[in-house]
């Protein structure tokens, strides 16, 4: 590659909690890699599976889930179900070929905005060492 | 004159054949009703009789089978051309079906699996002054979809008997459906299984279980008592024919057409209701189902979001 | 279901936000991108969005150029949403046809490379136009607002915020788990700047409180459930039997006299442990209400069953005592609910080498408070464990704040308290008062006079952060003595300084149970612990669960003017919404597309609300719209697709993947 790669991830932030401590990071101006592109929910339960796989076909180098930590939900327990999927869902993608740091899930909660910080530069750097995800479809017959 | 209509079959086991031949006393009728001007494992009509024929000559082509390899690829095309409508009959076509789960792999990999070391096949071989040549073994399988315009779909692995008859129905009836419609209801299976009051309202499983770790109680819902019945989330139509049979459903009439990706709302749904909130537990239960590409994506894979496993 | 039919025509607004936003993202690029998207007819960039004129802008596109979908490209949501809505909707399009675009908080303020901030808004804006194209014409559903609010925490703030919502006529539920209402400030002797008697000013309130005929006061109580949602909530309060009924008890406090133990033994919580109590006690005997509580843990009846009871005898034809009552239950229905639950001292012996819990002679600012206080444990005398009177005292500053070993913050009240005190401990004893500061931060009205007043006092003031508190002599001026170690910063060098007693001003943290008490409620905390407002400077008593307020030292530490202040505040925010009669929801709740539903049942196991029902003659499931909170679990777990989301569509959220990813 002739510049460095930056991997573009896809993040579906809950509304309630990572959403808002990526605001406070921004608030509290503390500045962390820009490869981040957050689709906004309003709780990770809210997170569909297919979502996540439509991410990686068409190309994120990596997808990061972020919710509230467990028993803070603010509908309860919609982030046990996004933890019940996501277990699953990570065994599913290792045998389709995704490396297990592509696929992230995070509890980060709305005082959290250096943890944002922490995780996105954690997950770039890493994606940076695993290189471009190429949608495999393209490599595919006519 | 009789409508023509063709049967082709590419990836496949033949069972979709046997599906229609399944049919019993109604195969006459439909003998009697169209003209079969193709049809490989029943009639003795050659390729080059199909490129004979004026382009859009044949009704209809009931084409089976996934596509993976370009013998496959070259005659989808060809009865693309020639038919008006095309109807990608069972799930291999419609979805890849079984054959699809080779996407696990690659040419190179299956060749290594399935013949002994230092033997590949070679496509082109020459002896005596004669050519032979194999067709081209694509490292990838796809639903017929992804190579010609299909019209219709019949789900199944294969099409139950009365799926087939009512698609018939639809496609010599006078008003034809959307192009692209799956013809089959377009609700869950539970709407049509005989268990489905048992299920309790509340689901939540602490265990799953595989089909040889138990003896299934023959009223009862089979996921609640623990087996990874895909039903719920399986387009109906067979009439829950495998719970009939005391073995939960594995999804082979696809999803809804309101789901994109078949395994991963499967998925979904089985995993939300464990009933743990530890993700260590959640792990363990899990690891009763140890295959879930397999599980999840048994006859979908090829047309799934990922489509095939990404080799190193 | 949304349907992208006929003419989509989108109007793409790009926010400066002054120099916010354009200082980093290239906002002209960023617009003239915009025009280039699908179905883009205008596509403008303009100073401050959220201003009239920049309304404005919007509202005449949408009359002019017809528009009939908006992206906003600028701050948060979560700050001006609502504005870009009502923008729309004033402009006479359906205010949910608007989707905005975080390109500030989450893009210019955080990233400091120009090129890669301007690319990554790129994706979010052709995301953001993808995605709106299928947003739908929603309305808002309201619900009605119960009339009565509950208080949770009987402090200053608790009472403040009580008595203004029974003063306008709404029925208040005052609960507090202590026996008596006052919170800390029943505690202080003296308030500063004034030095109002604490007591003076807070007992008439506190009577106020008891009499008031629309506050119900539930002492000795807590809150043990809520379910519900603003306007509705079902609260269910536990009230701890006193074994002395309040409607009988006159608040004679014979019982206390006659007790079978003629000297209290027990330690007392309201005097911070420096005073004892009998098993049967008062908190302080201006408590309201007026009530004795007998503590089953020492009382003797209780423990063997075999005492003589002469309470009860104390008590007479009244009868208001009794040994049977139980435990109760009490479940109210209110519309809003209003936390001031406090805040804790720091517990000192955190920071060993200032020998709090070591040396007799160290005492927190609490213990001085009730040490000073006529009605304490040494009637208003400032004297030591020993019985000796201090003559040189030393006041720590910033124990357990401002540290990055215990609580970073700073707990804004006890450089005020430390000059209190110390014009209180010299005003009583004649001593000499040496006060160590980082700091001296006394920014209220009042307060920097009230420093000049302390340096005209002649109290010593040190600046530097202690060291170490130790008993060990060096030389014979330091014997019987403790002794201050600290970096005196302005002279340049470091002191050892004797003094008699060592007070330690302790800073405010959160309450011990306040992540408890606030998953309770469903709100979140801070990250000090305190509970979390919705916004620091607009909405400061709101939390981000409607119909919950915080008022007081839980939402952070702070005096009793901010914390009346905020009381009032959060009660004026309780009668906006109940005299508005009804709140609007956001219509973003879950449907069954009941013609496709196979009943499968899996959706009913995943609401913790319990807004899905299955419909047994239907044999489908059904969500109550107004249940569903639209958390979206079971639209994901649903695996026919049989279900949708409002305002969050599988086919909304997948416009906006491929718009983030596929370079148009």
């Amino acid at each position: 590659m002739p510049e460095t790669f930056e991997p573009k991830i896809v993040a579906f932030f809950c509304n309630w909690c990572t959403y808002l401590a990526a605001d406070l990071a921004g608030t509290s101006r503390i500045k962390y890699a820009p490869n981040t592109r957050v689709v906004r929910v309003m709780c990770s339960g809210r997170v569909d599976p297919q979502f996540i796989l439509d991410a990686f076909a068409k190309g994120a180098d990596g997808v990061l889930i972020g919710g509230c930590h467990p028993g803070d939900c603010h509908y309860q327990e919609g982030n046990y179900k996004a933890l019940r999927r996501f277990v699953l869902l990570k065994r599913l993608v290792k045998q389709m070929g995704i490396e297990e740091a592509r696929l992230r899930l995070e509890w980060i909660s709305a005082a959290e905005g250096e943890r944002v910080k922490t995780v996105v530069n954690d997950m770039v750097e890493k994606l940076r060492v695993l290189g471009p995800r190429v949608p495999v479809r393209q490599k595919e017959v006519a | 004159m009789k409508p023509k209509v063709a049967f082709y079959w590419c990836a496949s086991c033949g069972g979709c054949e046997e599906a229609v031949v399944d049919l019993d006393e109604k195969i006459l009728d439909v003998a009697n009703a169209v003209d079969i001007v193709f049809w490989p494992v029943a009639l003795d009509f050659k390729e080059h009789d199909v490129e004979a024929m004026p382009d859009g000559s044949i009704l209809a082509s009931f084409i089976n089978g996934a596509i993976r390899n370009s013998d496959q690829l070259k005659m989808a095309k060809l009865l693309r051309a020639k038919s008006q409508v095309v109807v990608a009959f069972g799930v291999c076509a419609q979805l890849g079906g079984i054959p699809g789960l080779a996407n696990l792999s690659d040419a190179k990999g299956i060749f290594a699996e399935v013949f002994a070391d230092g033997v590949a096949p070679v496509r082109f071989y020459k002896d005596n002054g004669h050519s032979l040549s194999l067709p081209e073994f694509f490292d990838t399988v796809v639903a017929l979809d992804r190579v010609i315009d299909v019209d219709y779909y019949v789900p199944g692995c294969p099409p139950t008997p009365k799926i087939i008859g009512d698609a018939l129905g639809v496609l010599l009836g006078s008003t034809l459906p959307p192009k692209g419609t799956v013809l089959a209801p377009d609700q869950a299976l539970c709407e049509q299984c005989p268990r489905k009051d048992t299920r309790p309202e509340k689901l939540l499983l602490k265990e799953f279980k595989r089909v040889h770790q138990v003896v299934a109680d023959q009223q009862t819902c089979l996921l609640a008592q623990g087996l990874a019945c895909l039903g719920p989330g399986t387009r109906a139509g067979c009439e829950a024919m495998c719970p009939r049979g005391n073995m939960p459903c594995t999804g082979c009439f696809g999803p809804t057409s309101r789901v994109r990706d078949f395994g991963a709302k499967a998925l979904s749904s089985l995993a939300s209701i464990i009933d743990s909130d530890d993700e260590g537990e959640i792990a363990r239960v899990l690891d009763a189902l140890p295959d879930p590409a397999g599980t999840f994506y048994r006859y979908s894979l090829p047309s799934s979001l990922l489509g095939r496993r990404r080799m190193e | 279901m949304s349907k992208a039919n006929g003419d989509i025509r989108i109007g793409v607004y790009v926010c400066h936000c002054g120099t916010n936003i354009s200082a980093v993202v290239d906002v002209k690029s960023l617009a003239a991108y915009g025009a280039t998207l699908p179905n883009v007819v205008v596509s403008r960039e303009y100073k401050y969005l959220c201003s009239d004129p920049g309304q404005d802008l919007i509202r005449q596109d949408i009359a002019e150029r017809k528009l009939n979908r908006v992206v906003v490209a600028s701050c948060s949501p979560h700050l001006h949403e609502q504005t870009f809505r009502n923008a729309l909707a004033t402009g006479g399009l359906n205010p949910f046809f608007l989707q905005m675009v975080n390109i500030r908080e989450q893009d210019s303020w955080v990233t400091e490379d120009k090129q890669a901030a301007t690319r990554k808004a790129r994706d979010l804006v052709r995301a953001a136009a993808r995605r709106v194209a299928w947003n739908e014409s929603l309305e808002r559903d309201r619900i009605p607002i119960h009339p009565a609010v509950m208080v949770v925490g009987g402090g200053i703030a608790g009472i403040h915020a009580a008595l203004t919502l029974a003063n306008s006529g709404k029925h208040v539920y005052l609960v507090e788990r202590e026996p008596t209402i006052g919170g800390h400030m029943a505690q202080f002797d003296k308030t500063f700047p004034t030095l109002d008697c604490a007591a003076c000013i807070l007992t008439p309130k506190m009577s106020a409180v008891k009499s008031h005929k629309n506050i119900t006061l539930w002492t000795y109580s807590e809150v043990t459930q809520v379910d519900g949602y603003v306007g509705n909530f079902k609260v269910k309060v536990r009230r701890w039997p006193r074994y002395i009924k309040e409607d009988l008890c006159s608040g004679c406090l014979e019982c206390l006299k006659a007790c079978v133990y003629k000297e209290a033994k027990f330690p007392d919580d309201f005097n911070v442990g420096l005073a004892k109590r009998k098993p049967i006690y008062i908190s302080f005997p201006q408590a309201v209400p007026q009530v004795p509580v007998i503590d089953p843990e020492t009382c003797i009846q209780f423990k063997s069953g075999k005492c003589k009871k002469t309470c009860i005898d104390a008590c007479g034809e009244r009868h208001a005592i009794s040994l049977q009552m139980e435990e109760k239950t009490e479940e109210v229905e209110v519309g809003n609910i209003i936390l001031a639950t406090g805040s804790q001292p720091f517990d000192a012996r955190r920071i060993p080498y200032y020998g709090y819990g070591v040396y007799p002679n160290v005492y927190t600012a609490l213990e001085v408070e009730r040490l000073v206080n006529a009605s304490g444990p040494t009637a208003g005398e400032v004297v030591l464990r020993d019985g000796r009177t201090p003559k040189t005292v030393g006041i720590v500053h910033c124990v357990g704040s401002r540290d990055e070993n215990t609580n970073r913050w700073c707990s804004r009240v006890c450089c005020m308290y430390s000059l209190k005190l110390a014009h209180l401990i010299k005003e009583h004893t004649g001593a000499d008062i040496f006060n160590f500061y980082i700091d001296i931060r006394t920014p209220g009205k009042g307060f920097e006079e009230f420093y000049q007043k302390l340096l005209n006092e002649r109290v010593h003031f040190v600046r530097g952060r202690v060291a170490e508190v130790t008993d060990w002599a060096l030389d014979p001026t330091e014997e019987d003595k403790l002794v201050i170690r600290v970096e005196d910063t302005l002279a340049g060098i470091v002191r050892r300084i004797p003094v008699d007693m060592v007070v330690l001003a302790t800073g405010l943290e959160p309450q011990a149970d306040a992540e408890q008490v606030r998953r309770l409620f469903n709100i979140s905390c801070a990250s000090g612990g305190f509970f979390l407002e919705r916004h620091p400077k607009l909405a400061p008593v709101s939390t981000f669960t409607d119909g919950i307020f915080l008022a007081g030292c839980c939402q952070g530490p702070k005096d009793i003017p901010d914390t009346v202040a905020q009381a009032g505040a959060a009660a004026a925010e309780a009668l906006a919404l109940i005299d508005a009669g009804f709140v609007e929801t956001e219509p973003n709740a879950a449907y069954v597309m009941e013609e496709v539903c196979s009943g499968c049942k899996t959706c009913v196991a995943m609401c913790p609300f319990t807004a899905i029902e299955f419909l047994q003659e239907e044999r489908k499931a059904r969500i109550n719209q107004a249940k569903c909170k639209g958390c979206g679990t079971c639209v994901a777990a649903c695996p026919s697709g049989s279900i949708y989301q409002h305002l969050f569509e599988d086919r909304q959220i997948f416009e906006e993947i491929e718009g983030i990813l596929t370079n148009a």
